[in-house]
């Protein structure tokens, strides 16, 4: 107890991926995740780290590309539409096999959208956000603890797999305080022989990159990458399920969302309504199996999200459709109040999953 | 004795550039330097996007692809990850560096990253079929200039060391030629002078290559030659555009 | 078990997010569960700024108090804004040197407390929003002084440690009053 401290969420990620081994840091500023940077532009000199605020978030991507090429942790993080500059970057990264921590904290969009917190980057997080067949490890935590933890996982995801991973978080995750602990940090050290750290003259040299102009090599490459999704989705899906042993109505939803789901969960049950949680903690890959095993008891899921509906297509895939799933939802930087989850988890209720 | 052989930096594999392209001989200089100053084991390179793209199959050292634009970035990352024994360069062409680069060749210099960069400026577009590019002569007829470069209507070519010249970061600025034999030696010198500042800590360090696109030209390799000394070099002058410790020792 | 939901709101400027902070830190210190989440962007800077504050002895769910069991208004758009959206029951303390009007719910306890002004007859500059903080322990009864004590190691760096018996005064004063 007396180790916890309270942190901004966006603190937290700092301080977790310092501790995580994570040594370079680089980024350009842009509301909600400023204070990303401003932990590392304070930490980074005193630790013999590197922090460089880069002339823009392409340039980030790429100076993280440059230190992942040589094999060390490394992190960059901005907000929705600085992650959209970043994309070309990670997909570069993808193409190239290179492991990074991307951190989204995400505001209302498309375009410059607010600062608001939102989740309506789903579709380029899952999706791989850049050109080309990839996809990142995609993390989404709901607390600030979570936020350091998956921030720590984060890396080890990325040195095990060799991929860029991107923690998903949004403007009220990254703003709140909440009590953390960094006890029992352990990280793992990779085999990194692949890194180009100069020759010394002792073996041939490495070349990292992502162009292969016979198109039977880049199918190859693909195919491959695709062969270590296939072990990623078998062994790396993360999910919590909530109250869920008698449920008949399951809503799914991840971060600020499901914090405030679980309000409407508790008002709904003391109703006498039958209805539990399914949350996702990675959205790639997305924990299909549970959900689609719940579809036995569950007569509905309802998604609660903060776009016009991504994820529930993942839901719905999940499900093989055996259910209705309806859509909670509130955008723009608007959050839905545990009021509105709770008037759809009534409205589910009482349709008992009849169109 | 060996009177001539490949410098151990450049691999042994047939290059695919043009006949009478310059890349080669601007290659073999980079790799004469590496081997020179010993430094082929710490050394990583940066190919860009462009007819040097795949320059990482070339060079004998640790070598990374940048996407478009991107190389003084990437750089920037490979050297702050370990200063003491990275000795990084980029090798970039004028749209990668003086186009879609712009700003992460502006921002390395204003850092004085200490990082080496050969820029060849050979006016044009080359992997893509000779386009436009930001070097490109007034009047010069291009696959996207066909009725040559109207400056009312797309503006002037971009001198690079010029304006990079301004700026107070950057260490060193140089624009050289490869036309000749005597030009091709000073371009050795500037190069090795850009990796040596390196090794000292000095910064920055730009080339500049005043270079051949025969085939985009539409020129033979020779005319190709006579096209730049009569055309580029006017408008490109060669020379020390800025050497900041030479500068402080003559004050 | 117990869960009480905080609501403050004022300017940018009066200290809203700091005083949010001392509550949360001393109810961490104190074993609560406890959450924090500030309004933010430019608003913060002179505009109206507000800070959801949660202390409970369960898990928090939601950090977003849309329906606070205590709101604490510095100023008047922030009653105008708020007054409706306390539960039925609940409590607010209202800065009377800033807010002329009085609260219209019936159905709520309401404190007026001349924070402002205490702040400015004792020197203490914009403390305001802690004599409010001291008015407010009271009234919940948890009003203890070592927890105070802690919580204020916490949230003000050692670097201004003299700002500790400055805080610690409007605290007081608050609790007086």
């Amino acid at each position: 107890m007396a180790d916890k401290v309270l942190m901004k969420g966006n603190e937290a990620i700092a301080e977790a991926a310092i501790m995580a081994g994570c040594r370079h840091y680089f980024g350009y500023p842009i509301t909600p995740q400023t204070e990303i940077a401003a932990y590392m532009a304070k930490r980074m000199p005193k630790i013999g780290g590197v922090f460089l605020q880069a002339e823009s978030e392409i340039a980030a991507i790429n100076m993280v590309y440059g230190v992942s090429s040589t094999g060390k942790r490394v992190m960059t993080s901005s907000s929705s539409p600085g992650v959209s500059r970043k994309s070309e970057g990670i997909s570069y990264m993808a193409g190239a096999d290179l492991p990074a921590l991307i951190v989204n904290v995400q505001r209302g969009g498309p375009g410059l959208g607010g600062i608001q917190p939102s989740q309506s980057d789903y579709f380029q997080a899952t999706r791989g956000s850049g050109h080309g067949d990839y996809h990142l490890i995609v993390l989404a935590p709901s607390s600030v603890q979570e936020m350091a933890d998956l921030t720590i996982k984060g890396f080890d995801l990325g040195d095990k797999y060799r991929m860029p991973v991107m923690l998903l978080a949004d403007g009220t995750m990254g703003q709140m305080m909440e009590p953390v602990s960094f006890d029992n940090v352990e990280t793992k050290e990779y085999d990194k022989s692949w890194a180009v750290t100069g020759t010394k003259c002792e073996r041939k040299h490495n070349i990292i990159n992502s162009l292969y102009l016979k198109p039977e090599e880049l199918e190859k490459e693909n195919f491959a990458r695709f062969e270590r999704y296939k072990v990623i989705e078998a062994n790396e899906a993360m999910y919590q399920e909530y109250k869920m042993d008698d449920a008949e109505i399951c809503v799914v939803a991840f971060g600020i969302a499901a914090r405030v789901a679980q309000n409407a969960i508790d008002a709904a049950r003391e109703e006498g309504i039958k209805v539990g949680m399914i949350r996702p903690i990675t959205l790639w890959p997305f924990p299909k199996a549970p959900m689609l095993a719940a579809t036995d008891k569950v007569h509905t899921f309802i998604s609660v999200e903060m776009s016009m509906g991504q994820m529930i297509e993942d839901i719905k895939l999940a499900t093989e459709c055996r259910r209705p799933v309806e859509l909670c939802n509130r955008v723009g930087g608007m959050i839905p109040t545990p009021d509105e989850v709770l008037d759809s988890i009534r409205a589910a209720a009482q349709k008992g999953g009849n169109k | 004795m060996v009177v001539f052989e490949k410098p151990k930096s450049l691999a042994d594999v047939p290059l695919h550039y043009c006949p009478g392209c310059t890349h080669g001989i601007i290659h073999r200089l980079v790799a004469e330097v590496i081997d020179e100053l010993g430094i082929e084991g710490k050394t990583i390179g940066v190919a860009p996007v462009g007819c040097s793209v795949m320059a990482y199959d070339y060079f004998n050292c640790d070598m990374v692809e940048a996407a478009h634009g991107r190389a003084p970035a990437v750089a920037t990352g490979l050297k702050r990850s370990d200063p003491e024994n990275h000795i990084v360069f980029t090798y970039q062409g004028d749209g990668d560096l003086a186009s879609i680069g712009m700003a992460e060749t502006v921002h390395s210099a204003a850092r004085n990253e200490n990082i080496t960069v050969i820029f060849v400026n050979n006016a044009i577009y080359g992997m893509t079929g000779g386009q436009m590019a930001p070097t490109s002569l007034p009047g010069q007829v291009t696959q996207t200039s066909p009725y040559g470069r109207d400056t009312d209507h797309c503006g002037f070519p971009i001198k690079v060391c010029e304006m990079l010249s301004q700026l107070d970061g950057p260490e060193y600025l140089e624009r050289v030629s490869v036309n000749n034999v005597k030009n091709i030696k000073a371009a050795k010198k500037a190069i090795k002078k850009a990796f040596e500042n390196q090794i000292n800590g000095k910064g920055f360090s730009l080339v500049e290559v005043v270079s051949t696109c025969p085939t985009n030209w539409g020129l033979t390799p020779v005319k190709a030659l006579e096209w730049l000394e009569e055309k580029m070099l006017p408008y490109y002058p060669l020379g020390v555009y800025k050497d900041r410790s030479a500068q402080k020792e003559g004050e | 078990m117990k869960t009480t939901q905080i609501l403050i709101a004022g300017f940018g400027g009066q200290g809203i997010l700091f005083a949010g902070k001392f509550l949360a830190y001393k109810g961490l210190l104190e074993g609560k569960q406890i959450s924090w989440l500030p309004s933010y962007g430019p608003e913060m800077r002179g505009g109206t700024a507000s800070c959801s504050v949660i202390i409970s002895d369960t898990p928090v769910g939601s950090p977003i108090v849309s329906k606070p069991d205590v709101l604490v208004a510095m100023n008047l758009p922030s009653l105008d804004k708020y007054e409706d959206s306390v539960v039925p029951g609940g409590v607010i303390f209202v800065d009377s040197t800033l807010i002329e009007r009085k609260v219209n719910r019936t159905d709520v306890t309401v404190y007026y407390v001349p924070s402002t002004q205490l702040a400015s007859d004792n020197n203490l500059g914009n403390l305001a929003n802690m004599i409010m903080m001291g008015k407010l322990m009271d009234v919940n009864g948890d009003y203890n002084e070592d927890g105070i004590h802690a919580a204020l190691g916490k949230v003000i760096s050692a670097r201004h440690a003299d700002m500790q018996a400055v805080n610690l005064k409007a605290l007081e004063i608050g609790k007086n009053n």
